[in-house]
Parts: C-alpha cells; sequence; structure tokens
C-alpha cells in the first residue's frame, strides 16, 4: 500500500509494502529511468563512443590512449579499433612488445550484424521502456517539450559497428583481411643503418618495418597502378613500457628521454603522406618524467586517457555507481582547419555491460538522500578539476570571472 | 554598458553621429588581427621577433594569420613547419585568402615540411654532400642546428630578379625541436643567429611558436621560452579561460608590446583581448563583450 501523499502523480507502480526506504527506492528508480531515457539513450550518439567502435579516428592521424591502470579498458579500446578495421575490410598491422600480435588478433570482439544486434539492443531497450510514462510525464514535465529521441541505434549504425564482449571473433572472418605483426623479440637484430638514428632500437626496428609495409603496400600512393586503395589501421600495444627497451617508466630522468618524441614524430610523418590511422596505447600513469608526457601530447593528435574506479576510492563512490571509470580527452586534432570540432560535453565516463563497452556523458544519480551531503559537493568540486578539455582549460584559477 | 568606457577597439570614432546600437554592433563586430597589432598588409613592420605563446590551448590560428598577413603583404617569406603537413596549412590558407602553392611556385614562399624532411633524412639515399638536410640534428650526434639555421639564411637571401618586400621567417613551432633531441642552449643559438641574420641584416621580421605553460614540468622548455620573452619586441599570449571551457569564447589573447626593449625608460604596454575562433577567421573583443553575452 503506498502512501498516497507521496506518490499519486506515478501510476502503474507495483505494489510493495510501504515503509519509507522502499518508496525511497521506487522514486530513485523511476527518476533514473526517466533521465535514463532522455540521456543513456542520446549518449549512443556521442562522437565518443562512435570513436569506441573505432570509426572516428581521421586517416592520417594518431589516436593515443593513455592507459588506465591495469590496462584493461585501454586494452577494449584498441581491441575495437582492430575489430572495427577486420569488419571494413582494412589491412592491420599490429605491434607489441607484450603480446604476441596472433594472440591480440585471436582474441577480438566478435560484430555484431544486422540480425542480432538489433535483438541485443532491443532487449536492454525493453528495459528501460517497462517504466512506461510513454504519454505525459508527471514529475519530470519540463523534458515533455525536448525532441523525441530515436531509442533504437539503427539510424547511426552507418558509421561504425557493434560488437559483442563475450564472442570471440570467427576466425574465417579475422583471415578474410591481410595483416602485418610486429613482435619485438621476434625481429631480426637491427641494420647498421640505424646506428644514426640515435633512438631506441626497438622504436628503430618497428618504424623500420613500418616504412617497409607501407610502401611495399602502396599506402603511400607510390603505386599509381594500383586502383583500389585501402586503409592500414596501425595499432601499437604500450608504447614506452620497459618491454620496448625503453626505461622512461622506470626512471627519471631516463636514459634516453628522446626516444620516444622522435619515434612519435617520425611516425607522425609517415602517417600524414600515408592512408593509414593509427592507436597507441602508453602507460603514462607509470611515467615518472612528465615533461616527457607533455611533450607526448603535443606531438599526438588525439589524445584521451582512461582512469578506472578499480582500487581507487571512488568506486565505493555513490556519484560514480554507474561506471566503471572516466574519460579524460586531453587533446583534439585541429585538421586543415581554424577551429576543431569541440563538443559540448567534456564530461565522459564509461561503463562495461556484459556485453558492451559505452563511453557516457557523465550524469550524476538524483540526490535522493535525507540530507543533501555537502561532501559529495566538494568530491564532485574536486572531480571537476580533473575533466579537461581539448581547446579550453579546466578551471584553474580562483576567479569566477574572466573579466 | 556605455560604448563610450570601452576598450575594445582603438579605431573607432567617438565623435560619429551613430545609433547606439549601431556603435554597438561595431564594439563587438570583429576587430581585425593587425588592427590590434598596429600594422597593416600595405607597411608591415621591419626588424621585429614576435613571439607566439600558448598556454592551455592550441595558438596555431596566430601562425595561420601571420602567413596569410606577410604573404599578402608581398614578403618573402620562410615557414619552417615541424609539426603540421603542407596541404594543412594550405587548405587553412585558402579560408584565408591566400594560394601557399602558388606562392611556393613564385618563390615567394620557401616551406620546410619538418615532417617529410625527417622522413627523407631518415629513410632516403645517402645525401649529397652539398646539400645537408636542414633537420641533420637528428641523425648526428651533436645537436647543433647549424644545418637549420644555414636553411634560413639562404632561402631568405635576396636574389636579384625578385622584388618581394622585407623577409620573414615563421616557425611553428619550436618546442618540437626539444623533443626531436635539440639542447636548449642549440635552439637559442639558433634563433640568435636568424635574429642577427634575419631581424638585423636583412631588416626582416621573424615569427616563432613556443608552448609553454606556469605548471609545466618541462624545464627546458620553459627556459627556452623565458629566454625569448625577453629578447622580444611584440609577445603574443593565447590563453585558455581561467574559468574553463566555453563555447563562444575560445580563449583570451594578451598583447605585450615590450617598449622597454628599445627605450630604457619605457614601460611594457599590455592589453588584454578576448577571442573565439571562426571557420574562416578570428574575432576579437574586449573582455566580457562576447557577442553571446550582449
Amino acid at each position: 500500500m503506498l502512501n498516497q501523499g507521496r506518490c499519486t502523480y506515478v501510476p502503474a507502480l507495483p505494489r510493495r509494502s510501504s515503509t519509507i526506504d522502499d518508496l525511497k527506492i521506487q522514486l530513485e528508480t523511476i527518476l533514473a529511468a526517466l533521465f535514463d531515457k532522455q540521456i543513456h539513450c542520446k549518449s549512443r550518439r556521442d562522437t565518443a563512443s562512435v570513436m569506441a567502435a573505432g570509426g572516428g579516428v581521421a586517416v592520417g592521424t594518431l589516436l593515443l590512449i593513455e592507459e588506465d591502470k591495469y590496462g584493461l579498458y585501454s586494452n577494449l579500446l584498441f581491441k575495437y579499433f582492430l575489430a572495427e578495421g577486420i569488419v571494413c575490410g582494412h589491412d592491420l598491422f599490429v605491434a607489441s612488445a607484450k603480446e604476441h600480435p596472433d594472440n591480440i588478433l585471436k582474441e577480438l570482439p566478435a560484430p555484431l550484424l544486422d540480425d542480432t544486434y538489433r535483438k541485443e539492443l532491443g532487449d536492454e531497450a525493453e528495459v528501460v521502456n517497462s517504466e512506461d510514462f510513454q504519454d505525459s510525464m508527471k514529475i519530470a514535465w519540463r523534458y515533455q517539450n525536448l525532441p523525441k529521441i530515436e531509442a533504437s541505434p539503427t539510424t547511426y549504425t552507418k558509421f561504425g559497428h557493434y560488437y559483442d564482449l563475450s564472442k570471440k571473433m570467427p576466425p574465417e572472418l579475422c583471415q578474410s583481411v591481410k595483416w602485418h605483426s610486429f613482435y619485438l623479440h621476434e625481429e631480426s637484430s637491427f641494420e647498421p643503418k640505424m646506428k644514426a638514428w640515435n633512438m631506441n632500437s626497438g622504436y628503430a626496428r618497428l618504424l623500420q618495418s613500418l616504412q617497409r609495409i607501407i610502401s611495399q603496400e602502396g599506402f603511400d600512393g607510390s603505386d599509381p597502378q594500383k586502383k583500389q586503395r585501402n586503409v592500414l589501421r596501425i595499432g601499437i600495444q604500450s608504447l614506452g613500457s620497459v618491454l620496448w627497451g625503453d626505461d622512461v617508466c622506470c626512471s627519471d630522468p631516463p636514459e634516453d628521454p628522446h626516444s620516444l618524441t622522435k619515434f612519435l614524430y617520425v611516425l607522425r610523418g609517415l602517417l600524414r603522406k600515408s592512408l593509414s590511422a593509427c592507436i597507441i596505447t602508453v602507460p603514462s600513469h607509470l611515467i615518472q618524467n612528465k615533461a616527457i608526457m607533455e611533450r607526448v601530447t603535443n606531438l599526438s593528435d588525439m589524445v584521451v586517457g582512461l582512469e578506472s574506479f578499480i582500487g581507487s576510492e571512488r568506486e565505493t563512490n555513490p556519484l560514480y555507481k554507474d561506471y566503471h571509470g572516466l574519460v579524460h580527452v586531453h587533446q583534439i586534432p585541429r585538421l586543415n582547419s581554424l577551429i576543431c570540432d569541440v563538443s559540448d560535453t567534456k564530461d565522459l565516463a564509461f561503463r562495461l555491460k556484459r556485453k558492451l563497452f559505452t563511453i557516457e556523458r557523465l550524469h550524476l544519480p538524483p540526490d535522493l538522500s535525507d540530507t543533501v551531503s555537502r561532501a559529495s559537493k566538494q568530491d564532485l568540486a574536486g572531480s571537476a578539476k580533473l575533466l579537461s578539455s581539448g581547446c579550453g582549460a579546466v578551471a584553474t584559477g580562483n576567479q569566477h570571472l574572466d573579466f | 554598458m556605455r560604448p563610450g568606457t570601452s576598450r575594445g577597439s582603438e579605431q573607432l570614432n567617438p565623435g560619429t553621429a551613430a545609433a547606439p546600437r549601431s556603435l554597438l554592433q561595431r564594439i563587438v563586430g570583429s576587430i581585425q588581427a593587425h588592427e590590434l597589432l598596429g600594422a597593416s598588409p600595405e607597411r608591415p613592420d621591419a626588424g621585429k621577433f614576435t613571439l607566439l605563446r600558448d598556454t592551455r590551448t592550441d595558438g596555431s590560428f596566430l601562425v595561420h594569420h601571420f602567413l596569410s598577413f606577410y604573404l599578402r603583404a608581398g614578403c618573402k617569406v620562410c615557414f619552417v613547419a615541424l609539426l603540421q603537413s603542407f596541404s594543412h596549412y594550405s587548405i587553412v590558407a585558402q579560408k584565408l585568402g591566400v594560394n601557399l602553392a602558388a606562392a611556393k611556385e613564385q618563390g615567394q614562399l620557401v616551406f620546410l615540411e619538418g615532417l617529410k624532411s625527417c622522413l627523407d633524412l631518415l629513410f632516403g639515399e645517402e645525401e649529397q654532400p652539398g646539400q645537408p638536410s636542414p633537420l641533420q640534428f637528428l641523425s648526428g650526434s651533436s645537436g647543433e642546428l647549424r644545418a637549420l639555421f644555414d636553411f634560413v639564411r639562404v632561402s631568405l637571401t635576396p636574389c636579384a630578379q625578385a622584388s618581394w618586400k622585407g623577409p620573414v621567417l615563421l616557425v611553428d613551432d619550436l618546442s618540437v625541436l626539444l623533443s626531436l633531441g635539440a639542447a636548449p642552449v642549440a635552439v637559442l643559438d639558433f634563433i640568435h643567429y636568424c635574429r642577427v641574420s634575419v631581424c638585423c641584416q636583412l631588416q626582416g621580421n621573424i615569427v616563432v611558436l613556443v608552448h609553454s605553460s606556469e605548471d609545466s614540468e618541462d624545464e627546458e622548455n620553459e627556459l627556452v621560452v623565458n629566454s625569448l620573452c625577453h629578447h622580444s619586441d611584440l609577445i603574443l599570449w593565447a590563453e585558455g579561460l581561467a574559468t574553463g571551457f566555453c563555447k563562444d569564447v575560445h580563449g583570451q589573447i594578451k598583447i605585450i608590446k615590450r617598449l622597454s626593449l628599445r627605450q630604457a625608460a619605457e614601460q611594457d604596454q599590455v592589453q588584454i583581448y578576448q577571442y573565439k575562433i571562426q571557420d574562416r577567421n578570428v574575432t576579437f573583443f574586449a573582455r566580457g563583450l562576447s557577442a553571446a553575452v550582449l
């Protein structure tokens, strides 16, 4: 029996015993569903989530991902990028010093092709729709006037695909594209010419290998006979880690502080002159020397940092209970134009559902505690300092006005 | 808000009998970048060292502005473009009304594409002894930028037939040289030699872009930037807003005219404007007078 005074506005609630806590839970669920209906669906359109499907990296540019502490989620993004390459029919170049590229390719997520994905995502959409307030909203009536947003993602699946993380990509699909691998420990020793490069030998060998593939396969347009132009997707895992022979992650100052930045510069040159797109993951949380990270950021086109909540106090923070981590966009590319494509929202968070990894706008659950606690507000202000944008600043000063 | 009190535009004539609304429109209208600096395409400055500095934002729009400004003024430009490809600058310059490919063909623009030059050096054939690569410091162990300076000097030396106005050296951006292994002292030496050669001997201008930040941990970079600040005639400092990201105001620009450099008793003149970058131009306005606010 519900307390009429509190819940007259909400139709079709299940009958439950009327303790205050139960009512709160029900209200919370309803409000969450209302918010979710508006924002959760919107979030699928976020360019960041499209990027998560690997479709949003411009050809000729470099996307650098700062790994989260245990490398779990950055690895996921890495695999998404490669999986998208296979589904689109692009050539792949996978380089790693940690895992053998053959194993990486065996672990790619399976794509959700037309029939199956509609069913998968239809299940999720139904859960949301079961709180049924279609016609008129009584509590959140201000939202009535917002334009209706398509719940199903059919309209924008032309760009990017969806993947099922619980299944592996079928081997015949993997074999359908041409792929090249570079596993550092299997490569032969370097040629004498590279001695003059003044660079870590692992990086130098990788660059040599890349340049050879690009020119042999004609990605740089050097073969005018070739009618079919294809894109080369390059994925480099954990660049800068100790396995590459670079001590930038374990000592400060490192023995050769310029190797990593020189590598990125030469790579940038190779990318700009060929039809390729590159993703690199860097364990930046291990790099002691912050100057190097600043230089690395300047030399990359797009830089995204992942911060996972595992093992941190945020895991239990009620503000973040729906998410597994935050996405910090440190830099966005300014390509062929004076302006860059800045999205409205700077606060992004990610969550790993059973089958899907999504990046969404960070929105807070409704604050339904008895006393609106100041502690949570301060915590939020603290976390707001970490939200930075690509071409604007995080709020640094104490002032509230700029003039 | 009274129009007379605005610091927005020195070009406004307060005596004009204009309706208040149109005067307000003119205040918020786009102030051309060169109006802010007191120069015009007909008479560009001579012998000046301009430092472009950015903090927490990207100041490359200033580089595009100066490139198109000097090309339109008929100066011979040597552009050391270390970070982006030729096509990037070409496409943006087209939006600003300048054709880089044509300028290059006519000999008005000498373009050093750092990325391409680096690839040629590392992957190309053995170089001819008479033509060392400008980025030779990458493969040598000396870390000196002598080859780069020779390249600049040779490109800006006036040749007999062409009659361009004063030479200009444009560098985008200097912080990359540090990332590539050049020592800070070598970078400062390079700039010093360029100043002597371009500003003093040839009466030309130099415009250099650097990145900096107050809480930066890159000490070498801060050393170079601080040293250059002391020697510059004009500093354009683009900063992101201290209060965070804004859609209508992309940042603020501080214009510091270093009058104290030339005359002992003079004080530096500092002006602060805010700006918004659009597709084909950049609008400047006084602080707080963004079109979105008014």
